[in-house]
């Protein structure tokens, strides 16, 4: 049978982001894929050497719109790693809630998306109805639906209002019987297991030998969470349960997304009602000279950030690295051998994230030319010129 | 002459009003379902006359003709159709022997169609959706045909759209029995199919081969097809409820009964296609081989005995 190209990219509906997927077919059955990224590059490493240490969580929070909490929580954990230093218990616990938040309004995002690409817009709307409650709490609890500028190396930027706390339960209470019936709803249509169980399984092996993070892997069986592993904020402090399921197909890696939405919301509930006094902020004055790292696990794994100072008030070199970057090779497992119709889905069940991703690129040219920036202006150029002459400008 | 103003005024004006009017429908009951407002009243006219002023594209290396020629094919069978519905529901009936059989043709010509303009436009994705629709058709035909003998059987192996009609007028609906009940759940089935609408939206799935057969299409011609199915999603309603439910009526309150029926059936192919993911192809095709054509063939058999 022949062999026809189909391409996800660089402009495609499934995804918001640029990115190029060639997916080599045989009739309706993906036989190879080659992946290439750098249409999201924008230097954040680079500009992060050009911040104060203050400046870089401004900075990491707009590496990506999902991840705003991730980014910044790893980064200020490499800062607070350099000296070291442990933060007030307080400031733990606000930075609990703050990323719980992120990871609910980040699985409910994921769910809606999965539900669109699987053609169920309905199950979108809904997941996206539900997310907005979350992003209500999260307005309330920092002022911003999104970016939330909490975090600062040493501490958080504003504290929790203790009338707010009341409000704030109530609210989280109040979405979880919808959320039930949205569980419901996924994990119970017989239509939906046709599309997704035994759909783009990845294996415990192929998981562990591609370093899989965070639900990707969990999905697989493989019991691998930063805030079990080692514990930072106030997880150590919270009963919560990891959730592990063993199948590895598209249908798992949902389920985990959904079943740990629940997780979250309890991990919020109990450290808004358990909140310790005291500081936010150890009011940090220097950094010295050295280098740190920090880990946490954002809502598709784990987030790793390298930091090294050299006595100055601004990183010399600030190593970035998101979960996607593990997770996005496993797609080659997952997908070969199955349909096209299944190819998109089985993408989006590792939620892939490239704005995170997109550190550096590397081109391989195969022979052809490579234009840079000035050259393709000229090329422009020169084409403008040629069009204007043959309209008679 | 007469046709030709059935043709003109029927066919064609009054079918797409109403068909814009079942696509509003359609598009208002979705946005409720899923908390949004949805569109006004006159959306769906207002997206055809724009598309209808854009530039038409026509990709480098497409067959010119056949890639033009194809929306018009499309949309004329749909108005024949409709003019042979119309002609047998509201005017004489005086029509020809085995006008069921020519709108049964008539109704895949539009599913052809779209394959035709895909092929025609040389794009893998929409080479893609033109061979999914294909095994589609392949898939739906049967149990729709098989659907469609359960009225011919009853009113006395009639193929005259006005001796069925005629036959439910005397002895109540089709639906009434049990073989018809399950004929329509078949034919409605089918009926989402030939829409492509979720779960078998399969030919033009969005998010996968990014509308299939029509990603290649622009300006006047995409409009033409945008009015072809929103008309489509009048006539097949239209056609079920004259073979299953004894069609519309224009005097009084059977105005409204016939309206109902209509505006029932596009609410139920809604209210599919908003509570179901789509599904692969491969499943689209067992289940309408599978299931489908045994409840069909059953249908069949139990109007053989009357039933």
């Amino acid at each position: 049978m022949g062999r026809t190209i189909v391409p996800i990219g660089p402009y495609h509906p499934l995804q918001e982001e640029p990115e190029f997927f060639t997916l080599t077919v045989e009739g309706e059955t993906v036989v190879d894929i080659d992946v290439q990224l750098g249409y999201n590059h924008r230097g954040i490493e680079k500009l992060s050497e050009s911040k104060s240490f203050d400046q870089t969580t401004f900075l990491v929070e707009r590496i990506c719109g999902i991840c705003s909490t991730s980014h910044p929580f790893a980064c200020t954990r490499a800062v607070e790693d350099i000296i070291p230093v442990e933060v007030p218990e307080r400031a733990k616990y606000i930075r609990t809630i703050i990323a719980e938040g992120e990871r609910i309004h980040s699985h409910l995002l994921w769910l809606g998306l999965a539900g669109h690409f699987l053609g169920y817009n309905t199950v979108y709307m809904w997941a996206w109805k539900l997310r907005e409650e979350i992003l209500d709490v999260m307005e309330i609890l920092s002022g911003n639906r999104n970016n939330y500028a909490m975090f600062k190396p040493g501490g958080v930027r504003r504290d929790i209002k203790t009338e707010d706390i009341t409000g704030v339960i109530e609210k989280i209470d109040s979405i979880v019987p919808t959320l039930e019936m949205l569980k419901k709803a996924v994990i119970d249509d017989p239509v939906l297991h046709a599309r997704t169980k035994g759909i783009g399984i990845l294996s415990k092996e192929e998981a562990i030998n591609f370093s899989a993070l965070g639900p990707t892997a969990r999905a697989s069986g493989v019991a691998r969470d930063v805030r079990k592993d080692s514990p930072y904020g106030a997880y150590d402090k919270i009963g919560w349960k990891m959730i592990v399921t063993q199948n590895g197909d598209v249908f798992d890696k949902a389920v985990v997304r959904i079943l740990e939405t629940f997780e979250s919301i309890k991990i919020i509930k109990y450290c808004l009602l358990n909140l310790p006094a005291g500081e936010i902020d150890l009011k940090l004055k220097n950094i010295p000279a050295g280098e740190g790292i920090g880990h946490i696990e954002a809502p598709r794994g784990e987030t790793f950030h390298y930091i090294r100072s050299d006595g100055t008030n601004r990183p010399v070199r600030h190593k970035v690295r998101a979960p996607t970057f593990m997770n996005l090779p496993t797609y080659k497992a997952t997908v070969v051998g199955e349909t096209i119709s299944d190819a998109t889905i089985i993408l989006a069940a590792i939620d892939p994230c490239y704005c995170c991703t997109e550190r550096m690129a590397v081109r391989t040219t195969k022979g052809k030319k490579l234009y840079n920036g000035e050259e393709l202006v000229k090329l422009s150029q020169a084409k403008t010129e040629k069009l204007r002459k043959k309209m008679g400008y | 002459m007469i046709y030709i103003l059935y043709f003109i005024f029927y066919g064609f004006l009054l079918t797409a009003i109403i068909g814009l009017l079942a696509s509003w429908v359609d598009r208002k009951v979705t946005a409720r379902v899923q908390y949004r407002v949805g569109p006004p009243i006159l959306q769906p006219l207002i997206d055809i006359v724009k598309l209808l002023g854009k530039e038409t594209l026509i990709p480098r290396g497409a067959s010119r003709a056949t890639f033009l020629m194809a929306p018009v094919a499309g949309l004329t069978s749909v108005i024949l159709v409709a003019t042979l519905l119309w002609i047998n529901n509201l005017g004489s009936g005086d029509t020809f022997l085995g006008d069921l059989i020519v709108v049964l043709y008539l109704l895949t010509i539009p599913s052809i169609s779209i394959i035709m303009g895909g092929f025609a436009s040389r794009n893998p994705l929409a080479s893609l959706g033109a061979s999914r629709e294909m095994k589609l058709i392949l898939g739906y035909e049967l149990p729709f045909v098989l659907a469609v003998f359960v009225p011919v059987i009853k009113s006395g192996f009639s193929i005259r759209l006005a001796e069925i009609l005629a036959y439910q007028t005397q002895n109540g609906a089709i639906t009434g029995s049990l073989s018809g009940t399950l004929a329509l759940v078949v034919a409605v089935f089918c009926v989402q199919a030939k829409l492509a609408l979720v779960p078998f939206d399969i030919p033009e799935a969005e998010t996968e081969i990014v509308s299939g057969p029509l990603v290649e299409y622009s300006g006047s011609a995409l409009g033409i097809y945008r009015l072809m199915k929103n008309m489509l999603l009048f006539t097949l309603p239209f056609f079920l409820a004259i073979i299953f439910m004894g069609g519309l009526r224009s005097d009084g309150l059977h105005l409204l009964n016939g309206l109902l029926k209509v505006v029932g059936l596009v609410a139920l192919i809604t209210v599919i296609r908003n509570t179901n993911p789509r599904v692969r192809i491969d499943q689209a095709v067992r289940f309408f081989w599978g299931p489908l054509t045994i409840i069909a063939a059953a249908a069949v058999l139990l109007a053989l005995k009357g039933l």
